[in-house]
């Protein structure tokens, strides 16, 4: 197997003799099967298959944006898409807050940027112990599918650089698929995320880069 | 294989034309619609997710939870709104017919909801609605062994056919009509069988193997489908 | 409460809010547009009429079907209308199964009440005889994805759905309607179509046919059921109060919005 391959749970992607089952794959007989949708791919004869669609899977250390569903007496619940229970402690605040003072640093329904920064039977605890993390202030939100998250940054975040450079945006691209837009205007704004959700839903197209470049010319006009 | 007519004109082991796509709710996870002839099933999936109320939660392992509806008016005689024994009973058969295909074992305390909706309806409804939670579950990105597949086998007096429609259903020559709903793992593993009807165990192993057959028929219209939404 | 991610954020209820009060939305319409309405009818078979109704993403399904019955009391000679609706768990995270709830309850008698009042069935001529039998109409509304506006998506349906389908044959000496088998005619109805247009007040702002988050945030909301320019329904929803001048200004915007919306209409039932 050289190229790239959509496949269906069950279905047959190599031969177990010239390869190894890698993540969404098993070892069946002389065969590696797909064990989710997907894209197969091979690498180093290490099979596996990347997911398409579907609900967010946290992975520790990932940047996510999140949003304050709930808080407890010693921190916010947060809701970053994923099955698992995410939370982030009051500790993770850098200085003193008085046990009533929870919902004035962050209240629910307000958005966060966060770390994953361990995941265990619990569920996922978040950090916001960096400069780029912390409670969104101003700008605009737009939900994309997790899965579309490599496209929109692109080949060493050429991708999202372009639509930085062309909307004057700043971009903060969460694994989850919720990404955080801030520009001077609105309308700068909306074309960001106009141009986000044309690479989602175009994710295939060969040419994409080109693409995205004549559609943000065009939204200029 | 014989001389058998049937209403519609089909051969005994010839499915109705099939159609199946993928995406087609959008506010979902994961959404299919199949279609065999007239009878016309979507299905959405929501999860994996907390599993609310909390006492039914599963600290073990995943949960599937299917939900089978028909529309008021899927049929000729309008069906009141809401659940009856019968869709109760039919969302659960659809769950053990899922079930095995699933690897949601990690996902404890949480669920994996399904919501099966039947628009139109020409008999085979259960069948085409788990062959789109299947396609709806595969979509969503939930780890599965293997795609599922369903079909309803009937016995018109003596006689075998495939995908049976209203007018079979109702079937009153001769012996009668048996209908036999059966669902298959792709490798051939099978996952639910119901019969209402009479049928000797003979005729009935024929049966499975008739069914057995179709399936891979319809597995083949759900892979396409399925690698068409990629593209 | 619990706030999930599929509520709408604070700071999306700001950033909205921001650009309503230049008149302008996320999605480029002015504030008083209507997303395109797609309408597909004869979808399911098996009803006596049918639509699929499509704004953006959001979409409904709407049936009409029939059954003879005792007419009420009060109405001897005139035929039955009975209209529901149910938020299928299918369409939404939100929407969870069991008993309908109370938006499902008032999404149903919305669209029941802006049918009857305005007199768009003519039901005195679905009786059969009076007194004894008469028709029931039944209307039944289903959500696909809600992505807003079910309640305006659901009113179009509905219309859509009686305007497409045929009275089923009814075996007077037997007694017997013979489901499955249509005649040639129609559900008598009038050639106005009752419109059901909701007013949303977001802030200072009144916007029409409001996307999910858009709906989220909406304060309170003013739905006007009218034909032809005559009022026969209306429907404040959610608590928060009106002045009367924004109450005017909400009858002035609907009374503009309903002329366009039936053209849309007009133009996709043709």
């Amino acid at each position: 197997m050289t190229e790239k391959k959509i496949v269906i749970p069950g279905e047959i992607i190599a031969e177990a003799k010239d390869n190894l089952p890698g993540e969404g794959t098993e070892k069946k007989g002389n065969d590696i099967v797909a064990l989710r949708f997907g894209l197969a791919e091979e690498s180093n004869r290490l099979v596996k298959v990347i997911p398409l669609s579907g609900i967010y899977q946290p992975r520790r250390g990932n940047l996510v944006i999140g949003k304050v569903e709930n808080i407890t007496f010693n921190g916010w619940v947060i809701d970053i898409g994923s099955a698992e229970r995410a939370f982030l402690p009051l500790s993770e605040v850098p200085r003193y807050v008085n046990k009533d003072g929870l919902e004035e640093i962050m209240g629910i329904g307000d958005m966060v940027i966060v770390k994953i920064w361990s995941m265990n039977k619990r569920g996922i605890d978040l950090s916001i112990r960096s400069r780029e993390l912390g409670k969104v202030e101003e700008g605009m939100i737009v939900k994309i599918n997790p899965n579309k998250v490599p496209r929109i940054i692109g080949k060493e975040g050429s991708m999202i650089n372009l639509i930085k450079d062309e909307t004057k945006c700043n971009i903060t691209v969460g694994q989850n698929g919720l990404i955080w837009i801030k520009g001077d205007k609105i309308e700068d704004e909306l074309s960001s995320k106009k141009a986000i959700l044309f690479i989602s839903e175009k994710s295939f197209v060969v040419g994409l880069t080109e693409k995205v470049k004549k559609f943000l010319e065009e939204m200029k006009k | 294989m014989t001389n058998f007519k049937r209403p519609d004109g089909r051969k005994v082991d010839e499915l109705r034309p099939m159609k199946a796509k993928v995406g087609v709710v959008p506010n979902a996870d994961g959404s299919a619609m199949f279609q065999f002839g007239d009878t016309i099933a979507i299905a959405a999936v929501y999860g994996p997710k907390k599993m609310h109320p909390q006492h039914m939660q599963d600290p073990e392992k995943g949960t599937l939870r299917c939900t089978y509806n028909m529309l008021s008016f899927s049929v000729t005689d309008r069906i009141r709104p809401g659940p009856s024994r019968r869709s109760t009973e039919i969302s659960k058969i659809t769950g053990w017919a899922l079930e095995p295909a699933l690897m949601i074992d990690k996902y404890a305390n949480m669920v994996v909801d399904v919501h099966i909706n039947i628009l139109q309806a020409n008999a085979s409804t259960r069948c085409a609605g788990i062959n789109a939670a299947a396609m709806a579950l595969a979509h969503a990105g939930i780890p599965m062994k293997d795609m599922v597949s369903s079909v309803s086998i009937g016995k018109l007096d003596k006689q075998l056919v495939v995908d049976v429609n209203k007018k079979e259903e109702d079937w009153e020559e001769g012996e009668g009509a048996t209908d036999i709903p059966i669902t298959f793992t792709n490798n051939g593993e099978l996952t639910h069988l119901q019969l209402d009807g009479k049928i000797t165990t003979k005729q009935l192993k024929e049966a499975i193997e008739l069914a057995r057959k179709s399936c891979k028929e319809i597995y083949e219209v759900q892979k396409e489908a399925l690698k068409k939404v990629a593209e | 409460m619990e706030n999930p991610i599929e509520m709408t954020s604070n700071l999306t209820a700001i950033r909205i809010k921001e650009y309503l009060s230049k008149d302008k939305r996320f999605d480029g319409r002015m504030p008083e547009n209507f997303r395109d309405i797609i309408i597909e009818t004869g979808i399911s078979k098996n009803a006596e009429g049918s639509a699929r109704v499509k704004l953006g993403n959001t979409e409904v399904l709407v049936g009409v079907k029939m059954n003879v019955s005792t007419p009420y009391p009060d109405s001897p000679n005139k035929g039955n209308l009975m209209v529901t609706a149910e938020l299928l768990p299918l369409s939404s995270p939100r929407f969870e199964n069991g008993p309908p709830k109370f938006p499902a309850i008032e999404l149903g008698r919305v669209i029941d009440r802006g049918i009857r009042e305005s007199k768009f069935i003519e039901l005195e001529k679905l009786c059969i005889k009076e007194g004894e039998k008469v028709w029931t109409v039944f209307i039944d509304i289903y959500s696909i994805n809600d992505d807003g506006n079910l309640l305006d998506a659901a009113g179009i349906g509905a219309i859509a759905a009686l305007k497409n389908a045929k009275i089923p044959k009814y075996d007077e000496k037997e007694d017997k309607v013979l489901f499955g088998e249509l005649s040639d005619e129609s559900i008598p109805v009038k050639k106005e179509l009752p419109i059901s247009i909701t007013a949303h007040k977001i802030g200072k702002n009144l916007i029409i046919d409001p996307t999910r988050d858009e709906e989220d945030i909406s304060e309170t909301r003013v739905t006007i059921c009218s034909s032809d320019g005559e009022i026969s329904s209306m429907q404040k929803g959610d608590s928060e109060s009106l002045s009367i001048e924004e109450m005017n200004n909400i009858l002035d915007l609907i009374e503009k919005t309903e002329r366009v919306v039936f053209k849309k209409i007009e133009k996709s039932l043709k």
